[in-house]
């Protein structure tokens, strides 16, 4: 009895640690908030100077911003559907199976994310650029998913390796097809590790400067013209947008746990 | 030969997959044999005639420049698309010299095109770099008739392109000292307030070999521009005892504005067109040219090779030097602006406008960050021009005390 | 067709890394062999004696950052396992919302984080100016500018690449499981470290993995958060790249750290058995 007291007392420290860490992570986002609303008096958007709406009616006046965040969230978007199809595959071929170049794949997948984003993006501008390729939106997406790849696999493995197979044996012995045993069996019990992919996938993708710098063109993301707009000041509708994409995020998030909630 | 226009999305289509499959060999077979030089020669006048007498007016540019470096309306495009008929395409596709650099290398070097008539680069390492590879083409002097008539005497020499054979200035700042005037009580004059062991721990240097190397050489005494081997090496002693006496928070990329005006150092290095944002914003930072001697800095135009409208280009560049254009340029961008006469401009417009305009008008015209005075002008120099043999020496003196 | 899984399963990833990864890091590797420079060109040499130099001349560099790396993968461990042990025993249906909520921040650019964090832990801005007011911490007390905020920065910016596979094996383990292992151990320590730990070492792998590999190879939390001294790999890498154009230098730098993170990964994973792990349950 007692130990279930503890227990309970535990969760509900734990409860407020979960919390406070949502809070840490969130913290700078206050302060881009924050900034959204400054009436500033010079380029530079630093210093609080008063409270203004200004900056949400004037949301698409850069024309050039709305155009690279437009880019950056269609690329975000195709890129980690790619990406958590092929991870997917790859992480149930690691995870359930055995089959020759296993190791060598391992290894590929290793490799992937410990090759420094430099050196990434300054290869596949030179195989581009070797076979003529021109720079664009559609190699932004291809080296996006190169990067995100290995990280849904790792994720999806994980899931993988604790499951257990005896399941989906017993689905096909009762005559579910190949097809069949993975959409009713192997997909439910993996969602939450595909899930948990897209969402990496996504952050590193709407995220991405590096890589993005070389193999873009003249295709510019939201992320590049941030980094070119710190030169001069960055417009405060830059935080504005990114408000809206976390507001947006959080009434997701909130949505989300509310129809969980009727289902259940 | 424009490049096709491309939405941000064209589905890649299979065919185009094995394309890429195909090439990847040949990019393999490239790599193996090595990377081909690039070594050039100085223009030849007759060549330099020849390329231009064959070019014609395309009615279109295509002109890549930094993000916010053009008013939101586009204005003095749009008056040049009204006076010329020639269509313009603006792309703020430059976020940094060093990785612009990095990616218009590899195109360049395969003798393919960036895309664009107009591209804007600082002068410094990377510049330099793309003038010695001979990625730039030589301009036509007699096409630049304003900017003959109107360019500044100071941006007309510049060691890193003599002669504006290459480039010619877009906007320009100046590299000194600033200080947060709620730490310091005295007033800075020299670089000597960087090496104050005073203020330990509160001093900022800058990251860049050449803007830090520089201000060593003006702490030893030397002129970069005519510096030699011998004078790095007593300015990289300099900056090294700075740096083990602990007086050097940081080596700053951008982010010594903030850090100075929000007084986490209190002395550093610093760009002047920054610190007039800071200013107007009413933080506390003070600027001054030190009289050992100051940096300017130059964002220059230059067409690259491979351009598909370079005289288009050469007409745009021009076009940006007639005074009334400058002036509504540089009312937006509010760094120092290669043609004087705007300063004129602008006080002709101070007597008529009134309130926040007026207000807006007059701190631009007095502020020494916007139009250095004569004898600022006298105290700048620009970096050292290096050969490669040189930047071999050079860059490993200073980077062996920033990168450390 | 069933032994033909795999196979077709791995195929589309092959592709993609065999053609985007593989051909490009051959390349890479050729130039870190070839010697020259920008203008005149480079040549195929096999130049081993490169990578000898860059290692002598970066070596500092290269420990301090598997230290910064190391240190910063430790600090997510502590912090997140408790975070992905919650969602995933707790959450109830909540656990989407709390793991979307971990990751938003993410979604908004790094600039915009960095200067909201700088603006934070300024020397005497809203956190330490206050503390400095109350006499809580002493006058010349700063977090910019030094090794903590390196690392804190390393922490903060991969912490979720931690929590999410974590809580991905965790979810998994059926709360009645913990429940008779609380009861078969009687104290909720020991069902942890008999039962729990171990299920969840396929979440910790993944995550030391996701963390500890890009923390170590990361230029830009030094960049902007570090001081005199804090340089990583990363940033000389970037350097002898863009500025010093000495392409043979940086691939080789590249090659050494990839190389020494591989074989750290596999040493790690002998050691936690974690391989083993994956074999059984792959059988």
């Amino acid at each position: 009895m007692r130990s279930g007291e503890r227990g309970r007392l535990g969760d509900r420290v734990l409860h407020a640690y979960t919390w406070l860490v949502i809070v840490w992570l969130s913290a700078p986002i206050a302060v881009m908030i924050l900034f959204g609303f400054n009436d500033k008096q010079s380029k530079s958007n630093t210093s609080w100077q008063g409270f203004t709406l200004r900056w949400y009616a004037e949301l698409f006046e850069i024309s050039d911003l709305t155009l690279a965040l437009r880019n950056s969230l269609v690329i975000a978007l195709v890129s980690t559907v790619i990406t958590v199809v092929l991870g997917t595959m790859l992480g149930l071929a690691l995870g359930r199976h055995r089959f020759r170049g296993k190791g060598v794949t391992n290894f590929l997948v290793f490799a992937a994310i410990s090759t420094p984003e430099l050196v990434m993006g300054a290869s596949l501008l030179s195989l581009f650029v070797s076979g003529n390729v021109p720079r664009d939106a559609n190699t932004i997406i291809v080296s996006h998913v190169l990067f995100s790849l290995s990280f849904v696999v790792v994720t999806v493995r994980a899931r993988i390796v604790t499951l257990d197979p005896s399941l989906e044996e017993a689905a096909r012995d009762l005559g579910a097809t190949t097809w069949g045993t993975f959409r009713q069996v192997t997909l439910p019990s993996i969602m939450p590790a595909v899930m948990a992919g897209a969402m990496l996938s996504f952050a590193l993708s709407v995220d991405d400067y590096v890589v993005t710098s070389f193999v873009n063109g003249s295709t510019v993301t939201f992320p590049l013209w941030i980094v070119g707009a710190v030169k001069t000041g960055i417009p405060p509708q830059v935080n504005v947008m990114g408000t809206l994409i976390f507001g947006i995020g959080v009434l997701i998030a909130v949505a989300n746990a509310v129809v969980a909630r009727r289902r259940a | 030969m424009n490049p096709p226009m491309r939405g941000p999305l064209t589905g890649r289509t299979r065919r185009d997959v094995f394309r890429l499959a195909g090439y990847s060999a040949a990019g393999l077979a490239l790599a193996a044999c090595g990377v081909q030089g690039q070594k050039v020669t100085p223009p030849k006048t007759d060549a330099v005639q020849d390329f231009w007498a064959k070019q014609t007016r395309n009615g279109e540019v295509v002109f890549a420049n930094w993000p916010e470096y053009m008013p939101g309306d586009k204005g003095p495009l749009e008056r040049f698309k009204k006076d010329t008929g020639i269509a313009y395409e603006y792309k703020e596709v430059i976020q940094e010299n060093a990785e612009f650099f990095g990616k218009a290398d590899p195109v360049l070097r395969a003798g393919q095109s960036l895309g664009y008539d107009i591209v804007v680069m600082t002068n410094g390492v990377q510049l330099q770099h793309m003038l010695q590879l001979g990625y730039a083409v030589p301009l036509d002097h007699t096409r630049l008739p304003n900017f003959q008539a109107n360019a500044g005497q100071k941006f007309k020499e510049r060691s890193y392109d003599p002669g504006n054979t290459f480039t010619i200035p877009y906007a320009s700042g100046v590299t000194g000292i600033a200080y947060n005037t709620d730490h310091v009580k005295e007033e800075i004059t020299s670089i000597e307030a960087l090496f104050d062991p005073r203020y330990k721990g509160r001093i900022g240097m800058m990251n860049d070999a050449q803007e830090i190397g520089n201000f060593g050489m003006f702490a030893v005494g030397v002129d970069p521009e005519k510096s030699t081997e011998a004078d790095w090496k007593k300015a990289g002693e300099k900056l090294k005892a700075q740096r083990d006496a602990g007086l050097v928070r940081k080596y700053y990329d951008q982010g010594y504005i903030d850090a100075v005006s929000k007084g986490d150092v209190w002395v550093t290095m610093a760009w002047s067109g920054d610190v007039f944002q800071r200013q107007l914003a009413g933080e506390p930072v003070a600027f001054v040219v030190p009289e050992e001697g100051g940096t300017i800095w130059t964002d220059n135009m230059l067409i690259p090779k491979g351009a598909a409208n370079p005289l288009d280009a050469l007409m745009l560049m021009d076009y940006l030097y007639q005074p009334a254009v400058a002036a509504e340029l540089d009312e937006f961008i509010q760094f120092v602006t290669p043609v004087p006469a705007v300063r004129d401009l602008f006080r002709e417009r101070a007597k008529k406008a009134e309130g926040k305009d007026k207000k807006a008008l007059n701190a631009m015209i007095d502020s020494p960050l916007m139009f250095p005075s004569e004898a600022d002008y006298a105290k700048l120099r620009t970096y050292t021009t290096l050969t490669t043999q040189q930047e071999q020496v050079f860059n490993p003196i200073f980077q062996s005390i920033t990168q450390a | 067709m069933r032994r033909l899984t795999p196979y077709l399963l791995a195929l589309p990833s092959w592709m993609w890394l065999a053609i985007f990864l593989v051909v490009p890091m051959v390349a890479m590797a050729s130039v870190s062999l070839q010697t020259g420079n920008a203008y005149d060109g480079y040549a195929m040499t096999f130049s081993f004696s490169t990578y000898g130099e860059a290692l002598g001349r970066y070596s500092t560099q290269l420990l301090r950052s598997l230290l910064y790396g190391g240190l910063a993968t430790v600090a997510m461990l502590l912090i997140g396992y408790p975070v992905a042990y919650w969602i995933a025993f707790r959450g109830g249906n909540r656990k989407s919302m709390y793991l979307f909520l971990l990751l938003l921040p993410f979604f908004v650019s790094f600039v915009l984080r960095t200067i909201s964090w700088n603006f934070l832990l300024a020397d005497n801005g809203m956190l330490f100016g206050t503390l400095k007011d109350w006499g809580l911490v002493p006058e010349g007390f700063h977090v910019l500018a030094t090794t903590l905020a390196v690392v804190g920065g390393l922490t903060y910016n991969f912490l979720p690449f931690m929590i999410l596979p974590i809580y991905v094996a965790l979810e998994r383990v059926d709360p009645r499981v913990v429940e008779a292992a609380q009861d078969l151990y009687a104290t909720r320590a020991g069902a942890f470290r008999w039962v729990v730990l171990p299920l969840s070492l396929p979440g910790v792998f993944a995550g030391v993995l996701m963390t500890f590999v890009p923390a170590t190879a990361d230029p830009v939390n030094a960049q902007i958060l570090g001081g005199t001294g804090n340089t990583m790999i990363g940033n000389n890498i970037q350097t002898e790249y863009l500025v010093n154009l000495n392409y043979p230098t940086a691939a080789a730098l590249s090659f050494t750290l990839m190389a020494v993170l591989l074989v750290g990964i596999f040493a790690y994973a002998r050691a936690l058995g974690t391989e083993n792990v994956l074999e059984a349950a792959a059988r």
